[in-house]
């Protein structure tokens, strides 16, 4: 089983467009949301919800105004500026427990957080393992470590050939936990400076760890002479541009219609995104021989 | 006054509206512009500020005397992160998992572990014309960004319009740019993702208590609902900027749009305003 995971760096690049693509186009696969704080490949792939898991993670300091002297030890501690008027602020608690240990009077508990939920669902592509991450919670990385443990979980029970990941935007704790051990990683670009930026800091995070990587430039004729750039940038980085994808309104109609672009029209981009797919495939399996 | 931009979805224009704004108000106002998307700053590209300061980030984390440690555990027991690790007569730290808490240093009985700084990031300050500007770069390969974000924080001038650059998500980086905002502006797209995303980030805001409006980029493309959400809602749209292919020209090639369709300066001015009357109004209606 070889596991794919689709990043960027920059937001709105067209990641979950183009999982929603190889979700219709690939066979015997798992799918995985990995942007679990603003998750949208449900919105093409209209799942139905089969299981709902609570994802418990993190600790919070929770004072007991009762038993508390107010000898104010907690706050010079803490090292989040957390605790103010003996109230514990939970968006800045980082549940360290620091306050807990030092509390000369035990009047500080920590307490559980419910920090978002997973679940497990069916589409008419095969199971999805999706997440929603609860609003201010930390753990992000957690619950996308969480996500990928049960697509793989779902992926061997099935037999599964891949598992297909949507993953999340900028560089840090959930982009490492959704990269971490992949097969492959590909990177959607576009042909903006901003997109050549932050393509250039995915790619060293993903070198940095070791990942094999694709580039695909999505919307490349926007501006060709920055697709250009982009290009002879992957072939000095040694990486493969995979896919030019041009610009079409028909991936934001199919989004619209609620389906992947693939099954929604056949032209020009639909073509390329097939052409994609194989040449993915062919990547993540001779990485296993 | 402290206006934050931010969007749940990514590439929905964040930027472009910070930078914009930020150029637009330049003439009018003390302006400062902070670009808290520190794992993909690009506020920078379009504004391309004279940087005059560069100064690191670093988080404390520990260090273990092994002359003085007794291999008692109790650092390895306190630590909410799992960072450190007591196997036999080895303590293992694992610096990527600290949060910088010192509790280890000040519990160990034996005063075994001193905290060294590690670094995890840069914050870069510089100028352009009168604005002034403040970025943070995560370190490639770290994960935590609150830090860096912080101390980008440090540098909001208060006697400016402090404009703040937010990362794409609702999670602990969203929040800890966004908080303390006198506003947030949120910026989506009339599609069924950016309509998605909206909700998450409305939810955001009203969790931390900030006032927020919307922003629509790239009008003509997708349907209604987003409009149609905002109305139910009770969120004003404060601005629509249309698909248009010049405007994306401008924005691949990292150029603001209020340089070169200076019409665009107005629009962007009569947003503030647009602000600035909703904070009138929510200060009238809280005094009654």
């Amino acid at each position: 089983m070889r596991e794919v995971v689709v990043l960027s760096g920059k937001g709105g690049t067209g990641k979950t467009s183009i999982v929603g693509a190889f979700a219709a186009l690939a066979q015997h696969k798992i799918l995985a949301d990995c942007d679990v704080d603003a998750a949208d490949l449900h919105l093409i792939l209209r799942p139905e919800l089969k299981e709902k898991h609570e994802f418990w993670s993190g600790q919070t300091a929770f004072i007991d105004r009762g038993v508390c002297t107010e000898c104010g030890l907690c706050r010079d501690v803490c090292r989040f500026q957390a605790i103010d008027n003996w109230i514990v602020d939970p968006v800045s608690c980082e549940g360290c427990g620091f306050c807990y240990h030092v509390c000369p009077v035990q009047a500080i508990t920590m307490q559980e957080n419910l920090a978002g939920h997973w679940f497990l669902s069916e589409t008419r592509y095969g199971p999805l393992v999706h997440a929603r991450l609860d609003i201010a919670q930390e753990n992000s990385g957690k619950l996308v470590a969480m996500v990928r443990k049960q697509a793989r979980k779902v992926a061997e029970s099935e037999e599964a050939s891949y598992i297909i990941s949507d993953g999340p935007p900028g560089i840090g704790c959930p982009v490492i936990s959704s990269l971490s051990g992949t097969d492959l990683a590909l990177l959607v670009t576009e042909p903006s400076l901003s997109g050549i930026h932050d393509l250039e800091r995915i790619l060293d995070v993903c070198q940095h760890f070791g990942i094999t990587t694709m580039v695909c430039i999505n919307k490349y004729d926007i501006n060709e002479d920055n697709t250009r750039r982009i290009e002879r940038y992957c072939l000095t980085q040694g990486v493969e541009v995979a896919a030019r994808i041009p610009f079409d309104n028909v991936i934001t109609e199919a989004m619209v219609h609620g389906v992947p672009v693939v099954d929604y029209t056949d032209n020009g981009v639909t073509h390329e995104l097939e052409r994609l797919w194989k040449l993915v495939e062919t990547r993540l399996n001779r990485k296993s021989k | 006054m402290i206006i934050s931009v931010a969007s749940g979805k990514g590439g929905t224009g964040k930027t472009l509206v910070a930078t914009n704004l930020a150029l637009s108000l330049n003439d009018v106002s003390k302006v400062q512009l902070l670009d808290c998307d520190v794992e993909e700053p690009n506020a920078h590209i379009f504004i391309e500020p004279v940087i005059t300061r560069r100064e690191t980030v670093s988080i404390p984390v520990p260090v273990v005397d092994e002359d003085k440690c007794t291999y008692c555990g109790l650092c390895a027991e306190i630590c909410a992160y799992n960072a450190i690790t007591v196997i036999k007569e080895h303590v293992l730290v694992f610096h990527e998992l600290c949060h910088g808490c010192g509790a280890c240093s000040y519990l160990c009985p034996e005063r075994a572990i001193s905290e060294q700084k590690k670094e995890i990031g840069v914050v870069e300050s510089g100028q352009l014309g009168e604005m002034s500007f403040v970025h943070g770069k995560l370190n490639v390969g770290q994960a935590m960004a609150v830090p860096v974000i912080k101390k980008v924080k440090e540098k909001i001038e208060p006697d400016a319009i402090a404009i703040i650059d937010v990362s794409p998500g609702t999670s602990c980086p969203v929040i800890e740019s966004i908080k303390d905002s006198d506003f947030c502006i949120l910026v989506t797209e009339p599609t069924p993702f950016g309509l998605n995303d909206l909700v998450l980030a409305v939810e955001t805001t009203r969790k931390l208590n900030v006032p927020c409006g919307v922003v629509i980029n790239r009008v003509g493309i997708g349907d209604g609902r987003v409009k149609a959400y905002c109305q139910e809602n009770n969120i004003k749209v404060l601005l629509e900027i249309p698909l248009d292919t010049t405007i994306a020209r401008l924005y691949s090639e990292g150029l603001p749009l209020v340089t070169y369709m200076s019409s665009w300066r107005e629009e962007f001015v009569g947003l503030y305003r647009l602000i600035q009357e909703r904070l009138h109004e929510g200060s009238r209606s809280t005094k009654r």
